[in-house]
């Protein structure tokens, strides 16, 4: 009776999470007709024709190739920034350096409205609208506070041993981190980096804000802006979403256990 | 510990100058432009001064007041009921049992999933002529089919339902790791005793995982209080201004509407409001890693 309960609820669990996404992934292979049918149509018939009517149409290719753009190049930058800081704040005895991990965390928590008007104001004064490193720039900002705190919390529990042989051998601590540190902590830099990428594809508020035209839009900004005149083009949305949430999907999967650790330590151990 | 040679600056400028500029300077900033009255678009109509106008003008707005409203209703209705679905879903992925590294992958799949996807795929399942949700309440009777999206009272709660889908797994995340840290002992211990599956729960897993699920809730609570995705792309904030939450007005204003002296005004306000709640969270976590670093 216990097992049957239990099995219930694994596969509610299963169909709760899972059900409603697969739905929306099985119209992009409907064709039109059966999107529309009452009875619901429950098994496509894998229909490629909103795939081709996303890129050749919307021009899905050039969202996508701006999301690797901008994800990847945030990714990059803030892993880089945030292990410099990290292991500042893990390795050096700062009097502040509680604080400014403190602040960061404040910061990691506020609404973007609240900075989001001054930094449009910035960025056309930088004339950055619309651009790669304005957008990045405020990725990077977005997603540094947590970087540094997952690094640092990680660069605290690396043994100290191995490093401090390296400097009694005379090297600088710009060798340390980059032959000692750097390399222990890989696993680490990884599992930030994995959240960071997954945050910057998915952003949406600020890339709204900063990318106006269509050539510099990320995917999240093409699919909620889908074009529909009369009707909603719902298989079309429904491939650039497949398309767009693919990758994600597969990162999941593949790193979930880096990813479940990377949360929770951001989260709980603290 | 040994000294460092090289400054500290060289290591932390970068993030310092980052969040300086990208963060710090643009929060002051909110607080200076709430004060003046301008259109984002025109700077070189000039900024006027306008003391605490914008705030009177918020105090007075009848929007704004509903759209507080709204969010705290989302806020009070969503968070709950993610920590008790995230506690539920924790509980069983913290069994042992077939299949189990598959599930726990499965669950993440709803928080990987960009936000912008999931406000699509809900507004297709909540379409009024042939959605699966109408289908589920009232078959092939299509003359009684609802427009959730479209009427005021279903459509708050269509974003929430389509909210509690994406961010539950994320509460059940933090559970996970508190229910993971429970030592075994205990439960063997009372299994002695003869305890039953309640008592057990009610006497060891709560009053342990107590920190992890106000952690939960917490986390939940700020990040309720910023949503937005989801309302931009299922409703714009309506109809008649029912799904019109703090951040999609604060936009409406500062950016649809160009009025960013009054739109900082809201930022301003929505900012105090996160600022209280991260304080909460921050006294929380602090005490947890003061904690740490004693024991260390």
């Amino acid at each position: 009776m216990r097992r049957i309960a239990f099995a219930g609820a694994v596969v509610a669990i299963g169909a709760f999470t899972l059900l409603p996404f697969l739905w929306f992934v099985s119209a992009s292979w409907k064709s039109a007709t059966e999107i529309n049918s009452i009875p619901p149509v429950l098994w496509p018939s894998f229909h490629w024709d909103h795939y081709r009517a996303a890129i050749a149409e919307h021009g899905l290719l050039h969202y996508i190739a701006n999301s690797v753009i901008v994800a990847t190049a945030t990714t990059l930058l803030s892993i880089a920034i945030a292990a410099l800081a990290g292991f500042a704040l893990a390795r050096f005895r700062l009097p502040w350096g509680r604080f400014y991990l403190m602040l960061l965390l404040a910061l990691s928590m506020f609404p973007q409205i609240a900075i989001a008007g001054p930094i449009w104001r910035l960025l056309n004064f930088l004339g950055w609208l619309n651009s790669y490193q304005g957008i990045v720039a405020a990725y990077i900002a977005l997603s540094l506070p947590f970087a540094v705190w997952i690094l640092a919390t990680f660069f605290q529990e690396l043994p100290y041993d191995i490093e401090e042989a390296a400097l009694i051998d005379g090297c600088s601590r710009w060798q340390a981190l980059r032959l000692v540190v750097l390399p222990l902590a890989a696993p680490g830099l990884f599992t930030a980096a994995i959240l960071v990428f997954i945050h910057a594809w998915n952003e949406f508020f600020f890339a709204l804000i900063i990318l106006t035209y269509p050539a510099r839009q990320t995917l999240p900004v093409g699919i909620a802006l889908f074009p529909g005149e009369y009707t909603m083009p719902w298989g079309e949305i429904a491939a650039a979403s497949t398309i767009a949430t693919l990758p994600l999907v597969a990162l999941t999967l593949i790193f979930q256990r880096r990813i479940v650790q990377g949360l929770s330590a951001g989260a709980v151990k603290g | 510990m040994k000294r460092y040679h090289e400054p500290v600056w060289q290591f932390l400028s970068p993030s310092l100058v980052v969040v300086g500029v990208f963060s710090l300077y643009p929060i002051f900033e909110s607080f200076r432009l709430s004060f003046y009255r301008m259109i984002l678009t025109l700077p070189w109509l000039g900024q006027k001064f306008v003391g605490w106008r914008n705030y009177a003008d918020l105090i007075s707005d009848p929007v704004a007041l509903s759209s507080f409203t709204t969010s705290a209703l989302f806020v009070a209705v969503t968070t709950p009921i993610e920590v008790l679905l995230g506690l539920g879903m924790a509980l069983v992925l913290n069994e042992s049992f077939r299949g189990r590294g598959w599930l726990r992958a499965v669950v993440l799949i709803p928080w990987a999933v960009p936000t912008v996807v999931a406000s699509q795929m809900w507004r297709f399942i909540f379409n009024d002529r042939y959605g699966v949700f109408n289908y589920l309440l009232f078959g092939d009777a299509t003359q009684f089919y609802w427009a959730p999206l479209a009427e005021p009272g279903l459509a708050l709660m269509s974003i929430m339902i389509a909210d509690v889908w994406k961010t539950s797994a994320f509460a059940a995340l933090i559970i996970l790791a508190g229910l993971q840290g429970i030592p075994h002992e205990l439960y063997e211990a009372v299994n002695v005793d003869g305890a039953s599956a309640w008592q057990k729960f009610r006497h060891i897993t709560l009053p342990l995982i107590k920190p992890a699920l106000l952690l939960a809730l917490l986390f939940r609570t700020i990040d309720a209080l910023k949503v937005f995705d989801l309302v931009f792309v299922m409703t714009q904030g309506g109809p008649a201004d029912s799904t019109n939450v703090l951040q999609f007005y604060g936009y409406k204003k500062s950016f649809a509407e160009g009025m960013i002296g009054y739109g900082s005004a809201i930022a301003v306000a929505v900012f105090l409001v996160s600022l209280l709640l991260s304080l909460l969270y921050i006294r929380l976590l602090g005490a947890g890693l003061l904690r740490k670093e004693r024991a260390a």
